[in-house]
């Protein structure tokens, strides 16, 4: 044989061995990546995830405020458990809780947490938290471009005690400001909504004594205050009038062109809402037992502090095993990966103290 | 007509007992019940929205509808379900609807029967349904988009005009924004003029020619004509295609709901925002529980009650209408 063909071969040779090693070593790898699934960390790459063996179909209605999110979840998991069907209909928390309650669906979305005449029996659900978002305080006033203001005087405002921008009260929230004399149109929710709930129960907490409306899905308005339909209907009002200011989510807010108000936290630092404040605000929040937590006015110096919390509730324990890993799956999917789709769509992920939290609930679903 | 050519045999005759006797029972039994079936169903609706907002009736009682102050969640207390403010923002947007709808719904309705070209008449009644087909929830997003902006300029003149003259100018207060009671009343007289305006064209046409024939030749003027032959003859139809259009104006919801403005508010002032009960139940139902969906529900009843009480009313009026009119005709 001639040397050189000989060199050739015998290279050939130890380059397929080359080769082969490392695609052992790969398989190696994709297999360690597996059993690593299997145990903690479901989800990561290739489409052979944890979730591949799970089939059947997930019913779930409930808050409209974190569809966007839940549907880009649903989404993304389809790739991952390709067999599994989630619908998710934004129906509204009050609505979606009756149904949980009925048997109706598999989970249900909620903003609030549930009360004895949610048609809910108490012990046979469990909460898990998902997701949060900023709630802005949205204001068009011409010549204004940047809005300080306090939890009294945002109390003030919304129950029209103010009825001007240069009044004094926002004059000491924002000193060297050119305030005008433009009247305040305030503009709310004229559907019953978490986000009406969670900003009333801001002012309630963080404005103690000087708000006087109370807090709930639909608060008695004044009459001389504007009513809109879901958050585009409130950043609209806002936008068509100079003077106008009404609570808003982030990413209707955004999508809108909105300016938004730095809102006072309770360390006295002016914060304007960002996601980031959001999952500071997270951190700062006291998580209870079953994992309601109220992210509304959080101890924080970079905490905002008007943060929507949503929940999912689940049952603790469902008839059907297959309808348990299924939720299970999709809940642990939500709460690993789906986090990082969060912030897409204008969400806050959950810190992760509340994450783990959240993950060892979805563990002890019992089916 | 080609039955005229067939064999005699062939003709049915009036003395033989046909398959048609079994045809006009079957036809008998068929009418009364669909006509029961109406008033069964409008029963039970009654019988079911009743008890389902009895909750609310009976937490509130007489109270629910004497009562402004309409608080699920207050601050203190129990919750107070009150629906006279809604009630009167659909009483007052409905009005509204029909001081605008129904001039001009006669008015097109006239123009088609008497005076326009015979070849224009199947357009413009073509145009004018297909208003009717217009979806509501269109007509609210165009109010609130287009219509509502573009008005605050002309409320806003109409204020600073007409706003100073005594107890008058109470109707005309200040604006806040394009979303009140006269945009809502607006935007539904627009949503109701096409149901008008058909029935009233058909009222009008069944008017007998020699009526209109024996007007004109007493000498009378084409207006005479109209109010003397055209309008005794046919006041009973256009009341009930008012009440229709009324039906339809205090029970649309959508686009009430978006242009009306979402406050809970009986004030003079038109230009300021209200709410009106279809609208509150369509914005609140999603997010309610326990009482308060009760009293939602009983926002409905209440709706149910105030249609048929002004049905009944209309009916009132065109009986002592129609005797008097018809009496100085003859």
């Amino acid at each position: 044989m001639h040397p050189d063909r000989e060199a050739y071969l015998v290279n050939r040779n130890v380059l397929s061995r080359r080769v082969l090693a490392g695609v052992a070593l790969a398989a190696l790898a994709l297999t360690g990546c597996g059993s690593n699934d299997n145990s903690s960390e479901p989800g990561g790459s290739g489409g052979d995830s944890a979730y591949a063996d799970l089939s059947g179909e997930l019913k779930a209605s409930g808050a409209s405020f974190p569809d966007a999110y839940y549907q880009e979840v649903i989404e993304a998991f389809k790739s991952e458990a390709s067999d599994v069907t989630v619908n998710y209909n934004s129906t509204g928390s009050g609505t979606g809780k009756k149904q949980f309650g009925e048997g109706l669906v598999d989970f249900a979305g909620t903003d609030s947490l549930v009360k004895d005449t949610d048609g809910v029996t108490a012990g046979s659900f469990m909460y898990v938290p998902t997701v949060a978002a900023p709630i802005t305080v949205s204001y068009n006033l011409e010549g204004v471009d940047k809005l300080q203001l306090s939890p009294e005087t945002l109390a003030k405002i919304f129950q029209t005690d103010i009825k001007t921008w240069d009044d004094a009260a926002v004059k000491a929230d924002n000193p060297g400001v050119e305030l005008p004399n433009t009247p305040i149109t305030v503009a709310h929710r004229s559907d019953g909504s978490g986000t009406t709930s969670n900003f009333t129960k801001y002012l309630d907490a963080a404005a103690a004594g000087t708000w006087k409306l109370g807090s709930g899905d639909t608060v008695a308005w004044p009459a001389s205050t504007q009513g809109g339909e879901k958050n585009t209907g409130v950043a609209q009002i806002v936008q068509q009038t100079n003077g106008g200011v009404g609570y808003v989510d982030l990413s209707d807010a955004k999508a809108t062109g909105l300016k938004f108000a730095a809102i006072k936290n309770k360390d006295g630092q002016f914060v304007e809402p960002s996601l980031e404040g959001t999952t500071a605000g997270l951190e700062g929040a006291e998580v209870a037992e079953d994992l309601s937590y109220n992210p509304l006015n959080a101890a924080g110096a970079s905490a905002y502090p008007i943060t929507a919390p949503t929940f999912i509730i689940v049952k603790t324990s469902y008839d059907d095993a297959n309808k348990a890993a299924l939720v299970k799956g999709f809940l642990t999917y939500l709460l690993n990966d789906g986090q990082e789709l969060a912030e897409e769509v204008d969400f806050a992920p959950l810190p992760a103290s509340l994450k783990e939290k959240a993950l060892a609930q979805v563990e002890k679903i019992q089916g | 007509m080609t039955l005229t050519n067939n064999p005699p045999a062939a003709k049915p005759t009036l003395t033989q007992r046909g398959s048609s006797a079994l045809g006009d029972r079957v036809f008998s039994w068929w009418t009364l019940g669909t006509g029961l079936l109406v008033l069964a169903i409008l029963g039970l609706i009654l019988i079911t929205t009743v008890r389902e907002a009895w909750p609310a009736f009976d937490a509130m009682g007489l109270r629910f509808i004497t009562e402004r102050v309409w608080d699920p969640n207050p601050a203190t207390g129990d919750a107070i379900f009150g629906a006279l403010s809604f009630a009167y923002g659909t009483a007052v947007s409905s009005l509204i609807a029909l001081l605008f709808a129904v001039p001009v719904s006669v008015g097109i309705a006239l123009f088609l029967t008497e005076l326009a070209p015979r070849r224009l008449r199947g357009p413009a009644v073509t145009v004018i349904d297909l208003l009717a087909a217009v979806p509501s929830v269109v007509f609210g997003l165009w109010g609130i988009l287009v219509v509502a902006p573009a008005l605050v300029p002309i409320y806003q003149w109409m204020h600073d005009v007409l706003g100073g003259i005594p107890l008058l100018g109470r109707l005309f207060g200040p604006v806040a924004s394009g979303r009140n009671f006269m945009t809502a009343g607006l935007i539904l007289a627009i949503m109701v003029t096409p149901i008008i305006t058909s029935i009233t064209r058909e009222v009008f046409s069944t008017v007998p020619r020699a009526d209109k024939d024996a007007a004109l030749a007493l000498g009378a003027t084409r207006w005479e004509m109209i109010r003397g032959a055209v309008f005794p003859h046919s006041f009973g139809g256009v009341v009930g295609a008012v009440m229709l259009g009324l039906g339809r104006a205090m029970g649309e919801t959508i686009a009430v709901a978006l242009v009306i403005g979402g406050a809970t508010n009986i004030t003079a002032n038109l230009f300021a925002p209200g709410n009106s009960m279809a609208a509150v139940i369509v914005q609140q139902f999603g997010e309610s529980t326990g009482t308060f969906t009760a009293a939602l529900i009983g926002l409905g009843v209440v709706l149910f009650a105030m249609t048929v009480l002004v049905n009944l009313l209309a009916q009132v009026v065109v009986r002592r209408a129609e005797a008097r009119m018809k009496g100085s005709v003859a």
